[in-house]
């Protein structure tokens, strides 16, 4: 049972004498294997709320559940260890280190978690299989197209099966095919491994893949439904 | 949730992150390699440089006691005179003394003394000895300026020092008289002919040191075969403990037996100021060394904030960043070190043999220095050099590496 439970989630930032509202009482329920979409102006909160569900920013009051753990009051060495375990991160860019080849980022946070030599090489093989990345397993970042760095960031946040993977706007950078082809591949992936994804997106056709569409607005969820998605399996 | 708690350190992970990371900006790390390899070098060979003319001087005052060691009557140190002597060596010392393990050992008199030329007298330190073992011991014998060394113990010669001949207005063939006192304080005097005349590194000895062959001097004193002291010496002055020991094992209760740093405190004294200089020059520069190395770190850092941001998020605790930053400083350390201690041990070696350095050296002569420097490059001067680099390079690298792991990751990751 791995569901996020969000209870009156608040969180201002200061800048200068002004104060803005990241998030403004955020109640949500999100069960395990859903495939979430939030949508909303810039500014609404997205990035917020999905760094206060990952444990990368504490909320200032209110509670985040998780598998019953209470997140927000992890202090900085378990938070991390949650990450490392049970959540999958794609950032909008720069998401791989880039002193390491693919395989070498694919591999590296189960080097972290203690998987075995043999064991984590097969395994990132094939996961950049899976993600259609054959052949580039030698290649640098830098060697690679937007695109197929966002693959490897999705390769690497999956390959130990997380229970969550977290998205934050993981199509800005790339043309329409490439995001269609990354949007199946999560799809596909929500469905294969029961994986449940939380995407932020301005991209009205990444949004027709989610199952659940929520809208935020000044920190507050304006609306939360669900949609027929469009196939995973097609493109 | 699984695996919370588990802390394991991937430390291949760590190390080829680090290593890569450490040649990212080539440029700055040859810079950083040169400073420490120069820094390194100059630490070590600079204490070779001291530790050669400390270790002179120090042989030098060893040779003037002479010895490594030395056996006396308890009160003889007090009051050098004739009535403090002992028993020449039997039994159980003896076996010691004749033990391969020793490398050389002999008697002496040592007693106060008058020498009168027909011109002039003075004050002595009149020596009776074994001279082929006292020249092992204190090198007199390769000394002779003029004249020949003492032959046997029962020769009948006297060797002066070429200072004491010019003062007494005496030379090489010419009769003296000495005069000392036997045990019951009866005047003891004998005429000796001046067979040899040597010159002394330390001018000082020349003028006070003359030498006579130790039977002769036990027959003009009336001591039997009595002797004021027993010195040995072991292959290495740095290295004496287990002979001391050994020796002091066997030598009567009665005796007292001193290693060359009881006997000398200036020698000890110097010893110790040497290594106390040799940890305040590595640290010297070391400190020089160290601001290029935080330096260093903190620009690594500053460059990869986005980077730590990331790998932050993908799980790593913070202790982990401190780890692999550690871990970066650390190889830069070793590689440094290894290219120092080779250009140390390369530049240092042929020097071994010698250096003339006369030119500078005419004052230090006065101190027992010569004007031959041997730079002595010994294991201990650069494990030290070595492992005061690691230390205080990884302390000062902490607190690099320590901001690193502060970094808060949202903040890292939407920095440009
Ligand atoms: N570190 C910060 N300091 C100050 N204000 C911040 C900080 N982070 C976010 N904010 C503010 O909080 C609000 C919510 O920001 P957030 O990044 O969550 O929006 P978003 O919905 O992700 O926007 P976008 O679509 O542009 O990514 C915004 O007004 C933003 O300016
Ligand atoms: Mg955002």
């Amino acid at each position: 049972m791995s569901s996020i439970r969000c209870i009156q989630l608040c969180k201002t930032f200061r800048q200068g004498d002004e104060i803005i509202t990241g998030l403004d009482n955020v109640d949500i329920v999100i069960d395990e294997g859903e495939f979430v979409c939030l949508s909303g102006p810039s500014g609404s909160g997205k990035t917020t709320l999905l760094n206060a569900i990952g444990g990368l920013d504490t909320p200032d009051s209110g509670e985040i559940h998780m598998d019953g753990i209470r997140v927000d009051q992890l202090a900085k060495g378990p938070l991390a260890d949650m990450r490392l375990h049970n959540i999958g991160f794609v950032f909008q860019a720069y998401n791989l280190i880039p002193v390491l080849t693919a395989q070498e980022n694919v591999e590296f946070v189960m080097q972290v978690q203690g998987v075995a030599a043999a064991e984590r090489a097969q395994k990132a093989r094939d996961i950049l299989k899976e993600v259609g990345l054959i052949g580039m397993e030698d290649r640098k970042p830098a060697q690679l197209s937007g695109g197929q760095q966002q693959r490897v960031a999705v390769a690497r946040a999956i390959v130990s099966q997380p229970k969550l993977v977290l998205a934050d706007e993981p199509t800005a950078n790339l043309d329409t095919v490439a995001s269609s082809k990354l949007m199946n591949l999560f799809s596909q992936l929500n469905q294969n491994y029961n994986i449940t994804f939380i995407i932020a997106t301005h991209d009205k056709r990444v949004m027709s893949y989610a199952k659940r569409l929520i809208k935020m607005q000044d920190g507050k969820i304006i609306s939360d439904e669900m949609q027929t998605p469009v196939s995973g399996d097609e493109g | 949730m699984k695996g919370i708690g588990t802390i394991n350190l991937p430390f291949r992970a760590m190390l080829v992150l680090s290593w890569r990371n450490l040649w990212r900006n080539h440029r700055r790390t040859m810079i950083m390699l040169a400073a420490i390899s120069v820094g390194v070098w100059a630490m070590i060979f600079m204490t070779a440089l001291m530790r050669g003319m400390v270790d002179d001087m120090l042989r030098q005052g060893i040779q003037n006691l002479p010895g490594h060691i030395q056996i006396h009557h308890p009160d003889f140190r007090n009051d050098p005179s004739i009535v403090n002597s002992i028993d020449a060596p039997s039994g159980d010392l003896l076996n010691a003394l004749n033990d391969p393990s020793t490398k050389a050992w002999s008697t002496r008199i040592k007693v106060p003394a008058i020498i009168a030329s027909e011109r002039e007298t003075r004050g002595i330190n009149l020596l009776g000895i074994e001279p082929e073992a006292e020249t092992i011991i204190s090198g007199i014998g390769g000394q002779i300026i003029e004249g020949r060394f003492l032959l046997d113990r029962h020769d009948k010669g006297l060797v002066i020092g070429a200072k004491l001949a010019e003062r007494l207005e005496t030379r090489l063939g010419k009769r003296v008289v000495v005069i000392s006192q036997d045990p019951e304080n009866n005047i003891a005097e004998r005429g000796f002919k001046v067979v040899g005349i040597y010159k002394a590194k330390m001018p000082g000895l020349e003028e006070f040191n003359v030498y006579a062959a130790l039977g002769t001097l036990q027959t003009l004193l009336k001591i039997g075969n009595q002797i004021s002291e027993i010195t040995i010496v072991d292959d290495d002055f740095r290295d004496i403990e287990v002979l001391y020991q050994n020796i002091k094992q066997a030598t009567p209760e009665n005796l007292e037996i001193k290693a060359w740093y009881e006997l000398d405190a200036y020698l000890k004294y110097m010893l110790n100021m040497m290594d106390g200089f040799v940890l305040v020059w590595v640290i010297i520069i070391f400190l020089a060394l160290s601001f290029g190395l935080v330096n260093t770190l903190v620009m690594a850092v500053f460059e990869r904030v986005r980077e730590i941001g990331l790998i932050q998020a993908l799980g790593m605790r913070p202790g982990m960043i401190v780890y692999q930053i550690l871990l970066e400083s650390l190889l830069l350390l070793l590689i440094g070190l290894g290219i120092g201690n080779l250009l140390a041990i390369i530049t240092v070696k042929p020097l071994e043999s010698g250096l003339d350095i006369s030119i500078v050296a005419e004052g230090l002569a006065m101190m027992g220095a010569s004007s031959m420097l041997y730079p002595s490059l010994t294991a201990s001067d650069m494990i030290l050099a070595n492992t005061v680099v690691i230390i205080l390079g990884i302390l000062t690298s902490i607190l690099p590496a320590w901001r690193a792991a502060k970094l808060d990751p949202v903040q890292a990751i939407n920095s440009t």
